[in-house]
């Protein structure tokens, strides 16, 4: 997938987090501000290049704001900003590339 | 050398320091010493005043200079107004290297920072520190060493001498003329000076800071006349509305009223619960929650509470007023209605620091209590629990009477959700070490309850009750199985602070936080 235009989703609530995406600049950029970044940052940073590449992302600018979401809330997170991004609200890969 | 939680202190603090490494909680157990003494100057003339008309000018009289310790206390909480004022004079006149040692300190005192920033406050010593000195300190700010002190602690450290109090100040609310110090009958009231008592007996110069001064003799006083220098009156030395931090009304949250319930049903299943027990709570929701739950099993069974001990709150006294409870001892009242409820039961008694937790006198009050319901940031599967350092590595919390409880108690319960936000509360080892293992029989959860392998015995009087009992290795990998495993927190290498075991020595240090940084991929 290409990354369209900025999208983002979630929210700064505890235990959520907030994702953004923009196009990319020929790679994948990633910043990471959480609140459990010292116990979870390595891990947090895997979960969004796992769900980037099952998604077919490779050229995107990534930013997520994290307090303290959980592996799935992050994976769905960040499928939700991706779809935004290209405007994709029907026929969404459930089972495919959205796990 | 590695210490008896197995920590490991850096040689370099153990000979800075002088101190000696943690050896157990009963290590220091009958071992005699000789008490510190203030340098006491006596008033044998007849003058009949101890009035000084300001802060700067009793700074003067007590001869406040570069180097030296001043002492305060922290009953009014975030409202406390003294501390600021005095270190602002402190600031004022020039001088450099104090060591503030406070009872604790809070993010009221948030406008000191400058002063650490610039070199008037170079050493803190305190139950812990909340707000951005926390921060200061974690960030490396302060020259010198922050030392955390459980309440016990700091009388200990005050009475042998190894914090020899140079001045201290007592914000008072009621003074007369000559020193008799009361907590109480004031424009800005605080219940108790508890805190305060050894600071009265031990530091050189004794300042009483009051803003109501009334005719003397001021009795009953907590503090008296003998032990104080001088009096200065100020405008306004605390805002009571502010010494509770949080609403303490019943909280509605299930998961702490489901660990309230678990507590309950486990107290009530232990020896200590009969007639005339003693019992210390805190003032989280689920403490509190826990003590109602166990009024009703009190009422039921017609079993009454010998005494209540603490940091004292609503829900305690309204069991005192109700005859649930037959005494209460208060070194430190959480709200409007404890300290007025301390000026009218009579049954609520003000005793001091020292007689609440000192490990180094011939008895404190926590060794007499049956239970203690504690909370914390976290507990490890040695039953170790932090309650001064952040999951961002940042001091922002306190020891209090933690340690000190946990210690004396016969039944010590820390009550902790399985995790909080991501964090597993739960843990295979807390990031710093405030309260020993050892000391801590029992950790409820919202997940099940664990006890300690120690308490074999606890573990027999509850195996047929249908608790839902866990091992603690088990309330980890419930915690761990949803958060996943944390890494540790990365900090930089040098140390910050040291967490000070109740007996002098050395728990854990705390080191200087350091920006994040990704593993290499």
């Amino acid at each position: 997938m290409e990354i369209k235009k900025p999208a983002v989703a979630g929210t700064l609530e505890s235990s959520d987090c907030q994702v953004v995406v923009e196009p990319g600049e020929g790679k994948i950029e990633f910043s990471l501000d959480s609140t459990v970044i010292h116990q979870f940052g390595n891990q947090i940073r895997k979960v969004t290049f796992e769900t980037l590449d099952r998604l077919g992302i490779d050229n995107v600018k990534i930013s997520i704001v994290d307090k303290g979401a959980l592996d799935c809330t992050i994976k769905a997170r960040i499928e939700g900003a991706v779809f935004r991004s290209v405007d994709q609200y029907e026929n969404l890969p459930w089972g495919g590339a959205i796990k | 050398m590695k210490n008896a939680v197995g920590r490991e202190i850096p040689e370099e603090i153990l000979k800075l320091t002088g101190k000696d490494v943690y050896r157990g909680s009963h290590y220091f157990d009958g071992k005699e010493f000789k008490k510190d003494g203030p340098v006491t100057k006596p008033v044998i003339n007849s003058n009949g005043s101890k009035l000084v008309d300001s802060i700067h000018d009793v700074l003067v009289k007590c001869g406040i200079k570069d180097g030296m310790r001043l002492g305060f206390h922290h009953h009014f909480r975030t409202g406390d107004k003294v501390l600021n004022m005095v270190m602002e004079e402190v600031h004022k006149m020039g001088i450099k290297n104090i060591t503030l040692c406070a009872s604790s300190l809070g993010k009221q005192n948030d406008p000191i920072l400058p002063m650490i920033e610039d070199g008037t406050i170079t050493n803190i010593e305190s139950s812990g520190v909340r707000g951005s000195i926390g921060t200061a300190i974690s960030e490396g700010k302060l020259q010198g060493l922050a030392i955390m002190r459980s309440h016990g602690g700091r009388v200990r450290a005050i009475e042998t001498g190894e914090a020899h109090v140079d001045i201290s100040f007592i914000g008072a609310p009621t003074s007369d003329e000559y020193g008799n110090l009361n907590a109480n009958g004031g424009k800005a009231n605080c219940g108790v000076l508890s805190y305060s008592a050894v600071d009265a007996q031990f530091a050189d110069k004794v300042v009483a800071v009051t803003d109501t001064l009334v005719p003397f003799p001021n009795l009953p006083a907590q503090i008296t006349q003998t032990y104080v220098d001088y009096v200065v009156v100020v405008d306004q030395i605390g805002d009571p509305s502010k010494i509770a931090t949080g609403a303490a009304k019943p909280t509605t949250d299930q998961r702490k009223l489901l660990m309230a319930k678990y507590c309950t049903d486990f107290v009530v299943q232990t020896p200590y619960f009969k007639e005339g027990f003693s019992y210390q709570t805190g003032v989280g929701g689920a403490s509190i929650a826990s003590t109602l739950y166990l009024a009703e099993i009190m009422r039921e069974k017609n079993i009454h509470m010998g005494f209540g001990v603490g940091g004292i709150a609503k829900p305690m006294c309204d069991l005192l007023d109700e005859g649930l409870i037959y005494k209460l001892v208060d070194t430190q009242d959480f709200d409007e209605p404890s300290i007025e409820n301390i000026q009218r039961n009579p049954n609520h008694f003000y005793i001091t620091g020292g007689e609440y937790a000192n490990p180094f006198n011939k008895g404190a009050y926590v060794n007499k209590l049956d239970f203690v319901i504690l909370a914390a940031l976290e507990v490890d599967t040695h039953f170790n629990c932090n309650v001064v350092v952040g999951s961002d590595g940042v001091i922002t919390g306190a020891q209090g009477g933690h340690p000190d409880t946990a210690a004396g108690a016969k039944c010590t319960i820390v009550i902790a959700p399985i995790m909080q936000g991501r964090m597993p509360t739960i843990c295979s080892d807390v990031t710093t070490v405030t309260t020993p293992g050892e000391d801590v029989d029992v950790v409820v959860t919202d997940y099940g309850i664990a006890i300690n392998p120690r308490r074999q015995d606890l573990i027999e009087a509850t195996k047929d009750a249908k608790l839902p009992l866990k091992t603690i290795e088990e309330l980890r990998d419930i915690a761990y199985s949803i958060t996943g495993e944390p890494e540790r927190v990365q900090f930089s290498d040098r140390v910050v602070g040291i967490i000070e075991a109740r007996d002098g020595t050395i728990m854990d240090v705390v080191r200087q936080i350091k920006d994040f940084e990704f593993k290499d991929e």
